[in-house]
């Protein structure tokens, strides 16, 4: 316990920085490289690494295991819905351009919700995934 | 410059590979691979194609050496005997490495401009993202808006291996237990 102080007091810091990165490269994917599959996995990353740093159960209390199984089949939703709503809205499926009040701006919504959906879908899947693997060697 | 770059990049990876192969800890293997995958992941940089370096790093070097070491924890690493020359598995790596060495030789040169996947619809992508969908990146908006379809696919892909690894590996012991205690209890 005392032998890692070094790895627990630099976990500690680090991981705020992990997941503001995983939004930075989430909100700024309009500009820079990155989107929601990247941002995902930063994010799930950041819980892995807190699980092997602190343990399961600080893992835990980050990302609840059955919130990080509702975020799994959620995204998907997000991102279907989003089609389903220009379909509703007389377009075809997955044509954003009339999700707002001029076709551009919609299209960047759009965007911006299906990358949520993805952001949703990924870091719930792996987090998942994790937990999946660890708790199955206890 | 680059060249040297790419020159080393790719002799490190030769490297990792080689060493890949000879080694016989399954612990060294992960470890190694992870190193594969940053090595990857710095090629690709220089190649430009930074949402993929993005990738790998993050999911090749990060998630997937972490799941692998957990799967390393769930089993045994004992190593099953095998006869020392297999003759067939010999011949069948060389068919497949020489189809695919043949299959590359049919392809444009690389990085060249005039290749026809660079002339169907990339142009109009390139030149129509920022006035049709706001987005200045064309990497995102050709996943999330030209291409939205494929990027559906590819969540779903995710959701259902997720899906299924939970099935697979999930503990429902101890959801079990409770509802055995319930029943013992009446």
């Amino acid at each position: 316990m005392s032998l890692d102080l070094i790895i627990r007091v630099g976990t500690k810091l680090i991981l705020p920085f992990i997941l503001l990165f995983a939004l930075y490269v989430q909100f700024h994917g309009d500009f820079g490289p990155g989107g929601g599959f990247q941002a995902g996995v930063i994010a799930a990353g950041m819980v892995i690494l807190a699980a092997i740093t602190f343990g399961m159960d600080a893992a835990k209390r980050i990302a609840p295991p059955r919130l990080v199984e509702f975020m799994v089949p959620l995204g998907v939703l997000i991102y279907a819905g989003t089609g389903v709503v220009a379909l509703l809205m007389g377009r075809n499926f997955l044509d954003y351009s009339v999700l707002g009040h001029d076709p551009v701006h919609a299209r960047e919504l759009g965007i911006f919700l299906v990358e949520a959906g993805v952001l949703v879908t990924v870091s719930g899947t792996m987090t998942a995934l994790f937990y999946a693997f660890v708790e199955r060697g206890r | 410059m680059i060249s040297i770059v790419n020159a080393a990049l790719l002799t490190l990876l030769a490297t990792v590979t080689v060493a890949i192969v000879r080694q016989r800890s399954l612990f060294g293997v992960v470890i190694l691979a992870g190193a594969y995958s940053f090595l990857m992941a710095s090629l690709l940089i220089a190649l430009d194609a930074v949402d993929v370096a993005m990738t790998e790093a993050s999911v090749g070097a990060g998630i997937s050496t972490v799941v692998l070491l957990a799967t390393l924890h769930l089993t045994r690493t004992r190593e099953a005997p095998v006869r020392r020359h297999n003759l067939v598995a010999l011949l069948l790596s060389v068919v497949v490495g020489g189809a695919l060495v043949l299959g590359t030789l049919a392809l444009p040169p690389f990085g060249a401009a005039d290749a026809v996947i660079h002339h169907h619809v990339a142009p109009h992508y390139l030149a129509n993202s920022v006035r049709e969908t706001g987005v200045a990146n064309v990497v995102t908006s050709v996943l999330a808006d030209y291409r939205g379809y494929d990027t559906l696919g590819e969540t779903t892909v995710i959701f259902t291996a997720g899906i299924g690894v939970m099935l697979l590996l999930r503990s429902f012991r101890g959801r079990r237990r409770a509802r055995d205690d319930e029943d013992g209890a009446q």
